[in-house]
């Protein structure tokens, strides 16, 4: 077999796998959202008949594989491998949340690029013969994210200008070798990426410059341009990390203003939904993807995206400790078959 | 390609300055005009409480409690009804800063860590965000107590 390997980077599958379906799973703020019919369950009380923000992300997450395998006609003990991860320390809403499923899993964690890389390596291991189809899934939550990161919700402070709104949301993905309408042609994994801005409540501004890497990245690699993509959608960089984004790549001479998309923009509307710079969260980027982008591509509106999910690598510790925030992206090449 | 450590601080600090002009931040006139109005609302109340029973025929300190505790249930109530996080996005400091804030700020660890039980969850965590105003609020009243008491020492009268 030829090396599947391109550039520094990426791998250019030779035999492609393919996203024989997915499943995504949202809170009522996103159910609200543009995106709102377009995904599969919605829940109103944000618990998911649970008691606890953890568990109802935990519930979410189980909720969205099993509606992906579902739609993909098979079983849980279908599936050879799982790779799942989230915000939360210890990957506690992946544990709890897929342990019933029974699935043989990896924890992974990638702050909000864990979908990108979830996806990646799935593609990696049906595109190796490792499994014939491999489950990606990965989950936010609003109440669980805030706990973590930043204060009790009932805590009274003002949002900065530049904060994103976490995504309470799951998504899930089968990946196959059984063929299907969305294939995953290639992937570029991110490095870690850090200029050093300490502001936590600027995350946009913190992952802008890893996205810029991998995109460009992604280009030298595949050596393409971007004309040959018809979106490059970055994961949850917002309304300000999006500017930036847009700034770093020109500076690079490339210009992808009019053809990049950000799902933390796509996901609220931001003039009524009151959510600052936009949406964000490891959900935000997977929701998205499995109710929005995916059926674009599946029905041959869009031939081949990149797609680019964010993540900002701090925890309260490293933040307290003055830190800077690190930022990493992974790119996936997803392309109508 | 490897960066020499000036020229990675360099283009840090410049990145830095970059993001300050590009990221966009509240109006300080305006939230100052909310935080003295929503501020002043709050006093106010606290100053008719104290009136109150002032004319009922309580002492200064005892009218202070009353006000104090008064308010504290109050703002207890609105965090447990979810409201006082709304004034406080619109009022900012004003909000934070009365002792309705400091409440705000004992209830809300409360309420959210009430899941994790008793000891662990409330006991552990109810302090998380006033617990640093109540250390150095202590420490701050104890060097103020020793300067006082060393100036009475070398005869200053105050």
């Amino acid at each position: 077999m030829s090396s599947m390997t391109r550039g520094t980077q990426s791998i250019y599958f030779g035999e492609p796998p393919f996203i024989l379906s997915s499943g995504s799973v949202v809170g009522k703020k996103e159910g609200e959202g543009p995106l709102g019919t377009q995904f599969d369950m919605i829940d109103e009380t944000n618990m998911f008949g649970e008691e606890t923000w953890e568990a109802a992300e935990s519930t979410m997450q189980k909720q969205a594989c099993l509606l992906a395998i579902g739609k993909a006609g098979l079983k849980p003990q279908d599936i050879r491998y799982l790779y799942g991860g989230d915000l939360l320390r210890q990957g506690i809403a992946t544990s709890m949340g897929v342990e019933a499923l029974q699935i043989p899993m990896f924890g992974l964690f990638g702050a909000c690029s864990t979908s990108g890389e979830a996806l990646a390596l799935s593609a990696m291991s049906a595109a190796a013969g490792y499994g014939d189809r491999i489950l990606a899934v990965t989950s936010s939550h609003f109440g669980s994210a805030e706990k973590e990161f930043r204060f009790p919700l009932g805590y009274a402070n003002q949002r900065p200008l530049s904060a994103q709104w976490t995504v309470t949301g799951s998504g899930a993905f089968v990946v196959g070798i059984e063929r299907s309408h969305i294939r995953v042609s290639g992937v570029t994994i991110g490095k870690i990426v850090d200029y050093g801005l300490k502001d936590s409540q600027n995350m946009g501004a913190c992952m802008a410059p890893a996205a810029c890497d991998t995109i460009m990245r992604n280009f030298e690699d595949f050596g393409r341009t971007g004309e040959e993509y018809d979106y490059i959608i970055t994961g949850d960089l917002g309304y300000i990390g999006s500017d930036i984004l847009h700034d770093l790549v020109k500076k690079k001479g490339n210009d992808i203003a009019d053809k990049h998309l950000d799902c933390g923009k796509l996901m609220f509307d931001q003039q009524s939904q009151d959510t600052h710079a936009g949406g964000s969260g490891c959900g935000c980027a997977a929701t998205t993807l499995a109710a929005h982008i995916l059926p674009k591509v599946a029905s041959g509106e869009w031939q081949r995206i990149l797609f680019v999910p964010t993540g900002a690598l701090m925890s309260t510790v490293s933040y307290n400790e003055g830190e800077s925030v690190p930022g990493i992206a992974h790119g996936v090449v997803i392309e109508h078959c | 390609m490897a960066q020499t450590l000036e020229e990675k601080q360099k283009q840090e600090k410049a990145y830095q300055q970059y993001v300050k002009e590009k990221t966009p931040q509240h109006n300080v006139f305006a939230n100052m005009c909310k935080a003295f109005l929503v501020g002043g609302i709050i006093c106010t109340i606290g100053q008719a409480i104290t009136n109150y029973c002032s004319s009922r025929g309580l002492d200064d300190t005892q009218s202070g409690a009353w006000t104090a505790m008064i308010l504290v249930l109050i703002s207890a109530l609105l965090t447990g009804f979810n409201l006082y996080p709304s004034i406080a996005k619109w009022g900012g400091a004003g909000a934070l800063v009365p002792i309705t804030g400091f409440a705000n700020s004992v209830a809300s660890p409360a309420i959210e860590y009430k899941k994790e039980g008793q000891v662990f969850g409330i006991g552990c965590k109810i302090f998380t965000i006033a617990g640093p105003v109540i250390l150095y609020g202590i420490v701050t009243s104890w060097v103020l107590g020793l300067i006082y008491y060393l100036l009475m020492k070398v005869g200053v009268q105050l």
